[in-house]
């Protein structure tokens, strides 16, 4: 048993806030989305629950907890269960090595500043991607355990996709760390304060402005997000894998896909928008910013799927094969030829 | 009292043991092909074991290697499986003792 | 030295568990759960870029592929000549001198633990061998196996298309 010190214990309490911080980031998504979708479309969207319709995220939960949880007889009893499982933990756990703000000391309380980051590992950036290839698993084993026909086919096609995209995002994050000399992602942030000419901050989008793109697009492709949600459309497939699903299960694929989106978001924000850097605030208000940065990648994740159509799905996989994938080794290979002419 | 060098190589032999077990017992092309899996598993865990006795990065090394020898091994090992289920309907080695096509 | 019998018991009895499933797809899954647990030690024998390395291409990529081949395949039950109640040792064939074979090894494997109480072997108190180490070795010393298994990966690609493609009907 380690020694119950304040830092222990700020530790604990750190690891509880960030998980009750991401169930209310996917309630908040419910909300965004679909205020969003309904100014973009020119309505209104859910107004009435509460004031601005901020309860409507929880009025979907209770909703979806008092429905039946229904398993097809045929269904295989156990993958059946373990998919939304798989799915919602390693939504979960690729957040804990996420920096989101510099070394606090929560206003004098601590001896020595704790940082705003879960567990720090050296290879943080590795461990977001070996979290996001389990992922898969998810999404797969629901497919398969649902036992029909729609459900497969959704399951196997997303997973192609995921497993495809999957190449390319590794190739953009292989790019920042070039650029950023470490594996560490709070050594990658703190690489990326300080201004050039007092004016541009130092964030890598300003140096790796293909590679963001490239994360940013084979982000929402692992996500399976418009325009790349093709084995999730209704008109085509149902509902894809979760076909099957009711009740909490489909609630935590949901749950899963919304906090995918968040991880991907703030993982973004720090490899590439300079994490919690940001003007006018101390460092250790520095999550401040860190959400607003997050908050405007998701305003463009929302923004994109109302606006743009649907790849299909051969279309989807040549352009992440075809075009992706050339476009992100030729970026990593002038990275890398930058990085050795301009000395890092 | 952390683990000593032993206590590695023995782990390892053991899943060695299993994994050789799961080649000769299992009649079954995908199972046979899993167990090779895990005895390339168990030579990983030896040599990161040595590797870290010795302090040099060279077990970290050869395990890289064996990884993607694994890979491209378990690739063109399930194409084959593939080739011959669509002929015989089988995933049953037995059934593919004679060598006519 | 909790975590190394945690670990190691967990690699074990899933390994143990994928070679007596009957069901291929719960043996991709055991298997995975056995690499998550190599992957623990892995990090115990302080590799960490080795342990994450196996999550990314063993467990992630590898299995996937298995999964995939499984669910195309879709042969779910293993279907034996033999009864499935007799004990591996008194079926005919090659089956008996396989098990005989595993048993040996076995033997061996207990043999081998016995007389290993001699040199206790503890690790030397080291720092973590850095990534930055590892990949400067393998662009310098090992540049060349580095290289060639660059060009293993695209023979095995391109093979495993060709002989996965179905023929074309005339």
């Amino acid at each position: 048993m380690p020694p119950i010190t304040p830092l222990l214990i700020a530790q604990v309490v750190l690891i509880l806030v960030v998980f009750h911080a991401l169930l209310l980031a996917a309630a908040a998504m419910v909300w965004i989305e679909r205020r969003l979708a309904a100014a973009l479309q020119q309505r209104s969207g859910p107004i009435r629950v509460g004031w601005q319709g901020l309860l409507q995220p929880f009025a979907d939960v209770i909703k979806l907890m008092f429905k039946e949880e229904l398993r097809p007889k045929a269904a295989d009893a156990i993958l059946f269960g373990l998919a939304p499982i798989i799915s919602a933990a390693c939504a979960f756990s690729a957040f804990a090595v996420v920096p989101f703000g510099g070394g606090t000391t929560l206003f004098g309380l601590l001896s020595e500043p704790m940082k705003l980051q879960v567990a720090d590992v050296n290879v943080a950036v590795l461990v977001i991607f070996a979290i996001a290839s389990m992922g898969v698993y998810g999404i797969v084993l629901a497919g398969w355990s649902s036992n029909s026909k729609y459900s497969l086919l959704g399951g196997l096609r997303s997973s192609a996709q995921m497993i495809s995209y999957e190449l390319s995002y590794g190739m953009a994050l292989a790019s920042v760390l070039l650029v950023g000399n470490s594996l560490s992602l709070t050594d990658i942030v703190n690489g990326q304060s300080g201004y050039w000419f007092h004016v541009i901050p130092k964030w890598f989008i300003v140096v790796q402005p293909l590679g963001f793109l490239i994360f940013m697009t084979a982000g929402v492709a692992e996500t399976n997000r418009a325009p790349f949600d093709f084995p999730e459309a209704e008109q085509e497939l149902v509902a894809g894998y979760h076909t099957e699903y009711s009740s909490m299960s489909f609630a935590m694929f949901f749950l899963a896909e919304y906090i995918n989106m968040v991880t991907v978001s703030a993982v973004a924000t720090d490899l590439f928008l300079g994490g919690w850097h940001g003007p006018l605030l101390p460092e250790s208000l520095g999550w401040i910013w860190f959400l607003l940065k997050v908050l405007a990648l998701l305003f463009f994740y929302v923004w994109m799927r109302w606006t743009l159509p649907r790849y299909r799905y051969d279309q989807l996989m040549a352009f992440g094969w075809k075009v992706l994938l050339p476009v992100s080794v030729v970026n990593l290979l002038v990275t890398a030829a930058g990085v050795l002419y301009f000395g890092a | 009292m952390s683990p000593t060098l032993n206590d590695y190589l023995i782990l390892s032999a053991i899943l060695f043991a299993i994994g050789t077990a799961g080649v000769f017992l299992r009649r079954n092309l995908i199972t046979i092909l899993l167990s090779i899996e895990i005895m390339l598993n168990a030579v990983n865990l030896s040599f990161v074991a040595f590797g870290r006795s010795f302090g040099t990065a060279d077990g970290q090394i050869i395990v890289f290697f064996v990884m993607t020898v694994a890979a491209a091994e378990a690739a063109v090992g399930l194409a084959i499986v593939i080739g011959l289920f669509r002929h015989r309907e089988s995933l049953n080695p037995d059934t593919f003792t004679s060598l006519k096509w | 030295m909790t975590f190394f019998y945690l670990f190691g018991g967990i690699a074990v009895i899933a390994s143990l568990l994928v070679i007596a499933q009957r069901n291929p797809i719960y043996s991709v899954l055991l298997l995975i759960a056995s690499f998550g647990a190599l992957s623990g030690l892995y990090v115990l024998l302080d590799a960490p870029f080795v342990a994450v390395t196996q999550i990314i291409v063993y467990a992630g990529a590898i299995m996937v592929l298995f999964l995939f081949v499984v669910m195309l395949l879709n042969a779910p039950h293993e279907d034996t000549e033999h009864d499935e109640r007799v004990h591996p040792l008194r079926r005919p064939g090659p089956m008996r001198f396989g098990a005989v074979l595993a048993i040996a090894l076995v033997v061996e494997l207990l043999w081998a633990l016995t007389r290993a109480g001699s040199a206790a072997g503890a690790f030397p108190e080291g720092a973590v061998i850095s990534v930055r180490a590892i990949g400067k070795s393998l662009f310098t010393e090992y540049a060349f196996p580095f290289e060639v298994t660059s060009l293993l990966i695209l023979v095995a690609m391109v093979g495993a298309v060709i002989l996965a493609k179905r023929e074309a009907r005339p």
